[in-house]
């Protein structure tokens, strides 16, 4: 097909920020597209400088343009003015390599990194000119499929995505485009055994797609309608039939992928650099995927389990070469616990002493671990540019921690915040959590009195100090342990808010910062959808319902109002408590954890009792190892020094860990040895990849 | 040392801001590893100074940027103004491209605050060269041209006569815009001046359009009075007059005797 970018170029001039739309980054490939060639259009769908930096779309764009038989290019959500002056000359969704219409790929491939993007993915479906519904696409429309963190529950959006992804994305998408050029070209011998494939329709490839491990194909399974037979009136119990296979070969339950040896996937080696400014505007390099820290309200870290640490000599190379390559003078070390790498102080002191880093690099690790020797960790790497230290204790009483799992004891915070002002720092952000299971005032205001003791302890070192508090509202996630728990509501959280405001009035150098209640409620409808929420996600977008991340364009009216017209209620999908019966609209699909496990976790968290983090301890038998026959890798058999890091643990003299190390091989390259428990290394795994809180 | 250096910015690279650029340049000076110097405190930048920003969507055959090298350092010995250029040149975006370099004297003022006026080549369509020519007739004999410009947020009244030196029609044998230009544009040629504020090419259209009868008023906002629509805008030369003497930023400020070579053009290294 034609680039589209004469016509594209002509309304440039009356739209912001024009560079959103021309491509040409470094690292960019252009690819050239060729009939033996499986082109995939990988999306985000938010604006550019949202989009860009994610690290899960990066890798697979690489992955799919090394391989032979596929092309990948990217685009993003044209913000709301481009989105207008598109639509009125008649201009598609494009990419922005060769600015072609996104109808000219085979498929087009969304990241799902949170709920709010969902009608931008509707939107862009839309604006490609592909039917909105999967059931309306012929065998000429591009194949719609989606990965990310939120397609551990993708049933709101089954209507409209032809299959989804679970877990690592990394070897799916080879597995995906060899089927599609199967397909495409006939090559003759891998016929998969799927009726009409050789008439090649398009039931017959998704049919054939459901075939594939990790892959969620929503139109191969019923769904019987919702009985409303709960205790509370609501939801199908668990012993009703669920979501069942049409097909004999479909699997009755999805299992995710898992990429069990990170070191041997060294990706990105080409990371983007943007030609305008976009969010975390550095080299950004993986230290390692999942988290055993076991925090009950976070999603990320319950479905990326186990802990897989990338070697330390690779994390060195990767940031030196990416350094070099990129011209970035900083860089981030990115995972969902980053201080908790085994590695972490080598790792450090080896970028701080590069000398090709000649003291104009800075290093970051945007999830700081709650403790005192993180501070002095963090002071070495910071030299160049002191600004801020973030840390997120989560819950403001201990009683409240030892529910959500964050042990961090009050000492510890105290420590880290003593030690960040007296290194000179001069301003601390912490994250909180209000709407958390069993919260009462008292813990909602100990957000306060934990934020003025660090204000007290700052001015010990500074006349002028300032603490911000930064509180979201808690949504409930698929996949974990609080999935059973009924949301607080938007009345609710916004009396919340209203008394921590009125708390921490009198404080002075204390900020309280708070997200929006109406939209954590819009997000929880979605959460924990099922099916239904389609129709409510179609009647949001049709009202013009657009980039509801945003608050300029979120408006909670459209979404109760769009409820309302599809019969539902926000007690019914939102608020009420789950019990343990009820089947919930993802249990047909598995992050490879127990679902007795995350039950117990929840009686736990109600009893107020904290678990340790599995590293250091033995086995929970949560699923996720035993599973996919994989083991936590670490890259160095002691844990870091200091503190409990919020494990409830005393850790300070470090100890032995009962889990799989890496040993460099003979000849000293990268490649891991399988030690200790001697499970052979199994099958790898997420579409999404980057770091993020649960809520 | 310090290397003035003059680029092009053509192509899609014009919808960037100068900010962007400016960060194309710090990461491409480091991606090529030369000396930079820094500046101090807790969040030290590379010494660069660039020239008038350019507006977002304009192209431009002469920008400049002033790159300063650190003297302590051993490497900067080995460079001059060539070979500054030639290492950056290989790192820098798709777009831009270094046209020719010269090592200045540390002490002048920046091109920022020396240049006084630039050349503009404009394509516009909606309208035929003749009226056209005919609205740049009725600019130049106007008194006074108020336009209503931006400045922090709110609109102020401008006049925008005496900032325009030189504007006509383009000789119609060297047509210089191409690519992208549809069928039936028109193109002129302007000298702006650049104090006390720059005018942009944007402004220049306007005040066109606000030369020609429009229905309700003689002041034009933007969009506003006839079928006058800019299409390409491309700076062609920035200028440094003192003393009735018109200069490019690379002819001033040459250090004496001894280093004074002749601007070095540059070659397109890739």
């Amino acid at each position: 097909m034609e680039t589209l970018w004469p016509q594209i170029e002509a309304i440039l001039a009356g739209v912001a920020k024009p560079a959103r739309y021309i491509g040409g980054e470094l690292g960019a490939c252009v690819p050239e597209h060729g009939d033996g060639k499986v082109a995939w259009l990988l999306v985000y769908p938010d604006t550019y400088e949202i989009g860009l930096p994610n690290q899960g779309l990066q890798i697979l764009y690489e992955i799919l343009n090394d391989r032979e038989d596929a092309v990948a290019e990217r685009s993003y959500a044209p913000w709301v003015d481009m989105e207008a002056a598109m639509r009125a000359v008649g201009i598609p969704f494009f990419s922005l390599e060769n600015h072609l219409p996104a109808r000219a790929f085979d498929l087009l491939a969304f990241n799902l990194s949170a709920e709010l993007v969902y009608t931008n993915v509707l939107n862009l479906i839309d604006l490609s000119g592909i039917p909105l519904h999967g059931a309306d696409r012929t065998g000429d429309d591009p194949i719609v499929v989606a990965g990310g963190h939120c397609t551990f529950n993708p049933e709101p959006l089954a209507d409209f995505v032809d299959c989804f992804v679970l877990g690592d994305g990394e070897e799916v998408v080879g597995e995906i485009t060899a089927l599609i050029r199967a397909w495409k070209t006939e090559t003759p011998g891998t016929h998969p055994p799927v009726p009409e494939w050789e008439q090649r329709t398009r039931p017959a490839l998704l049919r054939a797609l459901s075939q594939i491990a990790g892959v969620y194909v929503p139109s191969c399974y019923e769904v019987p309608p919702t009985r409303p037979n709960g205790a509370d009136g609501y939801g199908a119990s668990f012993g009703d039939p669920g979501v069942r296979p049409l097909f004999p070969e479909t699997p009755a339950r999805v299992e995710k992928r898992t990429l069990a040896d990170l070191g041997a996937s060294p990706y990105p080696r080409r990371q983007l650099v943007p030609l305008i400014e976009v969010v975390h505007d550095r080299l950004n390099v993986e230290l390692f995927r999942g988290c055993t820290r076991g925090c009950r309200f976070c999603q990320a870290g319950m479905v990326t389990r186990p802990v897989r640490e990338r070697p330390a000599a690779q994390v060195r190379q990767m940031v030196s070469d990416g350094l070099a390559r990129t011209g970035y003078d900083e860089v981030a070390l990115t995972s969902l616990s980053s201080a908790d790498y085994s590695g972490i102080e080598g790792v450090v002191t080896g970028i701080v002493d590069d000398p090709a880093c000649s003291g104009q690099v800075a290093v970051s690790l945007p999830s700081l671990r709650v403790d005192a020797f993180t501070v002095a960790t963090a002071a070495q790497i910071q030299r160049v540019r002191r600004t801020g230290l973030t840390f997120a204790p989560e819950g403001g009483t201990w009683r409240m921690r030892q529910v959500i799992n964050k042990l961090i004891r009050e000492e510890d915070l105290y420590a880290a915040v003593d030690a960040a002002f007296g290194q000179g720092w001069r301003r601390v952000k912490l994250y909180f959590l209000i709407g958390l299971p069993t919260e009462t005032d008292e813990d909602t205001l100990g957000i306060v009195s934990l934020a003025r003791q660090c204000v007290e302890i700052g001015r010990r070192y500074h006349k002028s100090v300032s603490v911000t508090a930064s509180v979201g509202g808690f949504v409930p996630k698929p996949q974990t342990p609080f999935q059973w728990f009924g949301q607080n509501t938007v009345e609710e959280l916004t009396r919340k808010v209203r008394i921590l405001r009125e708390a921490a009035r009198t404080v002075r150098g204390l900020t309280v910062r708070w997200h929006d209640p109406e939209a954590t409620v819009a997000e929880g409808i979605v959460s924990r959808g099922d099916r239904r929420t389609g129709a409510v996600l179609e009647e949001v977008w049709r009202q013009g319902g657009t980039f509801q991340e945003w608050s300029e364009h979120f408006d909670f009216g459209r979404w109760t109002a769009a409820l309302d017209r599809v019969g539902l209620t926000l007690e019914e999908v939102v608020y009420r408590h789950r019990d343990e019966h009820e089947r919930l609209p993802w249990d047909h699909l598995s992050a490879g954890l127990h679902r007795d496990f995350l039950w117990q976790e929840w009686r736990d968290a109600l009893a107020e009792h904290g678990l340790e983090d599995c590293r250091w301890t033995p086995c929970y038998d949560c699923g996720a190892c035993t599973g996919f026959g994989v083991e936590h890798v670490v890259a160095s058999a002691v844990p870091p020094a200091g503190g409990s890091q919020g494990t409830g643990q005393d850790l300070a003299t470090g100890g032995q860990v009962p889990v799989r190390f890496l040993q460099p091989a003979v000849g000293g390259s990268d490649r891991t040895a399988a030690a200790s428990r001697g499970c052979p290394p199994a099958a790898p795994v997420p579409v999404g990849t980057g770091a993020g809180r649960g809520a | 040392m310090r290397v003035r250096l003059r680029f092009s910015k053509l192509g899609k690279i014009r919808f960037t801001s100068q900010r962007d650029v400016a960060r194309m340049w710090e990461r491409a000076l480091r991606r090529a590893g030369l000396p930079m110097a820094y500046t101090g405190g807790f969040s030290p930048r590379p010494q660069l100074a660039f020239g008038p920003a350019l507006p977002t969507g304009c192209e431009s055959l002469a920008e400049y940027v002033d790159v300063v090298l650190d003297d302590g350092r051993p490497e900067t010995a080995e460079l001059d103004a060539e070979r500054t250029a030639g290492l950056a040149g290989g790192f820098l975006p798709a777009g831009i491209d270094i046209t020719a370099a010269r090592v200045v004297d540390p002490r002048i003022a920046s091109v920022q605050a020396d240049v006084t006026s630039c050349r503009w080549e404009m394509s516009f369509v909606g309208l035929s060269r003749d009226e056209l020519g005919e609205r740049i007739d009725r600019f130049l004999a106007a008194p006074s041209v108020p336009i209503l410009r931006e400045r922090k947020g709110r609109e102020e009244l401008d006049d925008l006569r005496p900032s325009v030196l030189t504007i006509a029609l383009s000789d119609p044998r060297e047509i210089r815009i191409d690519g992208g230009t549809p069928t039936g544009a028109v193109e002129l040629v302007a000298d702006l001046a650049t104090r006390p504020r720059g005018v942009r090419p944007v402004e220049v259209t306007r005040a066109l359009c606000a030369v020609s009868p429009v229905p309700g008023g003689g002041t034009a906002r933007a969009g506003e009075g006839g079928t006058l629509v800019l299409d390409r805008a491309r700076r062609t030369q920035q200028w440094i007059e003192r003393d009735g003497l018109r200069r490019e930023p690379l002819e001033v400020g040459v250090p004496p005797a001894g280093s004074g070579r002749a601007v070095h053009d540059v070659e397109r290294a890739s």
